[in-house]
């Protein structure tokens, strides 16, 4: 039903262009001059089909709704029921008109449901009617007002440059979102568990919040010693050293080798080559980690008479490091080229080696850079999901060993969130908070990385 | 003295070899990953693309079947067939005791029944004799053939039994067990059954969540970088937008899942599990990349071009949308597949959404509950049947090809298009 308004009203969209461009035909063969050419007047009367079915179609979706709901539930105002009993009742008359309903259906449930669709219907097609009439007289009325000299290169651009501006909002409008989501569920864990618990305490066990009856009152003193943040965040940050300790060595030597000493053809081979391992999705990586390292290294150890946990924090971040190669090979191989040549002509000149002017001159002219390489390295290897979800362990241990396993903040939103979720459980609401606090971490690091590799880039341009 | 300076020379050459070395080791290193990768990767994978078939004689037996005399199509399809395939399958060993009976059903599919129906469908002709059908092997036996279960260890931590393995090897002695081309792979839907377990459902889910993703992020990101690169005056209002749009670039995938969950699930109620929510969210993060790179190309349009259209009486919107735009479309264009492919391999958010649940239907629209490929691969991964472990590389390998093909075409356009600016 929608799909076809929608395209009767593109279609409308399309004759009122039509009509628009032919008007300015006719007042051009009677020797009069325009003021735009010709298509602008089409777009112009297209635009005024398409600003008052938008502003329309937005009010019905924001409305209709309510509407609906407030005159279905309107049967049942006088009958003293509680507010949460209403819209429970109205999801079930939801549920039941789309034939999803299961369950007891009782003669009042069914009455409302037929209600419901009918007033849907109702409400459709005097939709379609309202849409179409007010876009047909808006048009006329536009049609009519074109002459000679009226001007419509200058709204038609003001409307493109408004949409224009509308897109870019899209960025800020997604920042906007995720700290909407993030942020209620957050202030309501906090309501249950105190923040100087989830950030010092030392124990995390979300299971024992799940076995909780959910017809119990919320009794902060059952979650003691349930959300104590320490041991995540601790074994986020361990994975994310091992990660480091891998990639940074492998990913700025062989960015400086590329920089500095690969032939052209070397170059153009291995960039990509290397670049190909960014490009495997992280999930292979966690089967890799999961399938592959994780028992290697169990092996490996078992025969050196250690004992190594199958899912090691080293098999996770060992394969975790292999994906950070890249960014650091690649970012630090674009910040040392930026590195002026006099620096290298001057080290030369005095007789210093290649290495020695490496390590001697370009190293340090190139440093903020290549920290600002390594902090977003940092931070991707702390965002990353699917590696530490297949590879590492999903028991909180609190330790530094890296042959036992270790959880991380996204490995436990994962395990918190997959399959069904109850919003308003304080264990729900911990994933949120654990989100919350990733996204402020990988916030802060990024900014400065940012910072750290424009302000490198803006003394050298 | 000269000799010391000698040696100091020696040393600082030697120094020089070193850090060369240490140089091409780091390449050589990240190079031997991906080698060791992707030869894992396709060493596991390859043998799922084949799949085993027993060839089992089934009899056609109408009284077995509950069937009429000159029964018709409708009839057919309402027939039993439970009967004769258990009978074929009780066939292949006549001493069979009631316990060993049920061991030879499950060295088949349970799809058997459908697949002698579909025999008898393709060919109502066979009604009352004997003749030989394809049915799938399980995935044990399948395993077996294909040398990836060890036969050796001691029977009860087997999931095949001595006696399914002697019925087996009769049947591979006498020719009876074949390896064809696995064509359910990519036709079924998932199942808990590796042998009948497709990738069709998580692809179909993939395509729509891409395409859902590439109709909102393309279009959006697009006008947003014509109107920052193009119109936006320097304020702080499009300062603040620039700043968004790097750090949402750099933000870790499974918030934008929690963004999801948070607004689009719990607010906006759309449908869980759907390739529709999975490319909304999926779309909110190739947003920043597609920009970026759209600004990039735009870019690097030069100004005497802009100064040319303007210069023959073209307002600035007619410069733009008739002259940069286009010329900066190849840049953009690869860009915008380069931030799809980044999408479509994307996982966590995809799992918040709830894009793992179990689904054993081929979605047919963006509103059905789907998985993806990525997601499958998760989903296999942690299934603890052996039979998937083959099936994971394999889904892999159909991902990966993808993601060439995506990064392939990206460089195409970029090189053929492109137009060189000196």
């Amino acid at each position: 039903m929608n799909l076809i308004l929608f395209t009767f009203i593109v279609l409308l969209g399309f004759t009122s262009y039509y009509f628009g461009r032919k008007k300015a035909y006719t007042i051009q063969s009677s020797n009069k001059r325009l003021t735009a050419l010709p298509q602008f007047y089409g777009y112009y009367l297209a635009i005024w089909c398409a600003i008052p079915a938008f502003i329309i179609f937005s009010l019905w979706a924001i409305f209709e709704p309510t509407i609906v709901k407030l005159l279905v539930l309107s049967d049942y105002s006088n009958q003293g029921y509680l507010d949460d009993e209403l819209n429970l009742i109205y999801e079930k008359t939801k549920s039941l008109s789309r034939g999803q309903f299961t369950g007891e259906i009782t003669p009042f449930i069914e009455a409302s449901a037929e209600k419901y669709l009918s007033l849907r219907s109702i409400a459709q097609s005097s939709k379609a009617v309202i849409v179409l009439s007010i876009i047909i007289a808006s048009v006329a009325y536009a049609y009519k007002r074109i002459s000679s000299n009226s001007r419509t290169r200058e709204p038609v651009e003001k409307f493109l440059n408004a949409v224009l501006f509308t897109a870019s909002l899209a960025a800020i409008l997604t920042t906007v979102g995720i700290v909407f989501s993030l942020i209620f569920q957050t202030i309501d864990f906090f309501k249950v568990i105190p923040l100087f618990d989830f950030v010092f305490g030392t124990h995390w066990y979300p299971a024992k919040a799940f076995v909780r009856d959910s017809s119990e009152a919320l009794d902060p003193s059952m979650y003691s010693d349930t959300f104590g943040a320490v041991p995540i965040f601790a074994g986020t940050f361990f994975i994310a050293f091992i990660a480091m300790c891998v990639a940074i060595p492998i990913g700025l030597m062989s960015g400086i080798y590329l920089a500095e000493y690969a032939s052209s053809k070397v170059r153009q081979y291995a960039k990509p080559l290397i670049e190909i391992l960014a490009g495997i999705p992280t999930v292979v990586y966690g089967f890799f980690a999961a399938l592959t390292v994780g028992p290697f290294l169990k092996e490996l150890g078992t025969s050196m008479g250690l004992e190594v946990s199958a899912e090691s924090a080293l098999a996770a971040g060992g394969v975790m490091g292999i994906m950070i190669i890249p960014f650091i090979s690649s970012l630090s191989d674009d910040v040392i080229t930026s590195v002026p040549q006099s620096l290298r002509d001057g080290s030369y000149a005095m007789g210093a080696t290649k290495s020695e002017t490496i390590k001697r001159v370009i190293f340090p002219a190139a440093l903020p850079g290549i920290v600002g390489s390594i902090l977003l390295g940092v931070s991707r290897a702390i965002g990353e999901t699917m590696i530490v979800v297949m590879a590492s362990g999903l028991a909180a241990n609190l330790t530094l060993n890296p042959l036992e396993s270790t959880s991380t903040i996204t490995a436990q939103i994962v395990v918190i969130l997959i399959g069904d979720q109850a919003f308003g459980d304080p264990k729900t609401q911990a994933a949120f908070a654990l989100g919350m606090s990733l996204f402020l971490v990988t916030l802060c690091l990024n900014i400065v990385a940012l910072r750290v590799v424009k302000k490198y880039r803006e003394k050298y341009e | 003295m000269n000799k010391s300076k000698e040696q100091l020379l020696n040393k600082r050459y030697k120094a020089e070899q070193r850090f060369r070395l240490y140089g091409l080791s780091a390449i050589f290193m990240a190079l031997l990953f991906l080698t060791i990768f992707i030869f894992k990767i396709f060493s596991t994978g390859y043998s799922a693309f084949q799949k085993t078939w027993l060839i089992v004689p089934v009899t056609f037996d109408a009284e077995l079947m509950m069937l009429e005399q000159n029964p018709s199509n409708e009839d057919l399809q309402d027939a039993d067939y439970y009967d004769i395939a258990l009978k074929s399958m009780a066939d292949l060993d006549p001493n069979a005791n009631e316990d060993q009976e049920n061991e030879l059903k499950r060295m088949v599919s349970y799809f058997f029944e459908k697949e002698i129906k579909n025999e008898l469908l393709n060919n109502p002709g066979l009604i009352g004799k004997t003749k030989e059908v394809y049915l799938t092997a399980s995935d044990d036996l399948d395993q077996v053939f294909k040398g990836n279960y060890p036969r050796d260890l001691p029977e009860d931590q087997r999931r095949v039994s001595d006696y399914q393995l002697k019925i087996f090897d009769q049947l591979v002695a006498k020719g009876k067990v074949e390896s064809k081309f696995n064509i359910s792979f990519f036709t079924y839907a998932d199942s808990r059954e590796p042998e009948l377990a497709g990738i069709a459902s998580s692809f179909m889910g993939s395509i729509f969540s891409i395409l859902v993703c590439l109709m909102i992020a393309f279009p959006v990101a697009v006008l947003a970088a014509i109107y920052l690169e193009e119109f936006a005056p320097k304020n702080r209002l499009t300062d603040f937008i620039e700043v968004n749009i790097n750090n949402l670039a750099a933000v870790p995938s499974i918030v934008f899942g929690l963004l999801g969950l948070g607004v689009l699930l719990a607010i906006f109620h759309l449908p869980r599990s759907t390739p529709l929510v999975g490319g909304i969210t999926l779309s909110l993060m190739t947003l920043p990349t597609i920009i970026i790179a759209a600004r990039a190309s735009l870019k690097a349009v030069p100004p005497s071009i802009r100064e040319a259209a303007l210069a023959m009486g073209a307002s600035r919107m007619q410069t733009t949308m008739h002259h940069t735009v286009p010329l900066s479309m190849p840049g953009t264009l690869s860009g915008t597949i380069i931030g799809l492919a980044q999408a479509l391999g994307e996982t966590a958010p995809l799992i918040l959404i709830g894009m793992v649940a179990f689904v054993n239907t081929i979605p047919g629209s963006p509103m059905d509950p789907a998985a993806s490929l990525p997601v499958q691969i998760y989903i296999w991964a942690e299934s603890a049947e052996r039979g998937f472990v083959e099936k994971v590389s394999a889904c892999i390998m159909v991902l990966l090809g993808f993601l060439i093909i995506m990064n392939l075409f990206a460089q195409i356009i970029r090189h053929k298009f492109e137009k060189k600016w000196s």
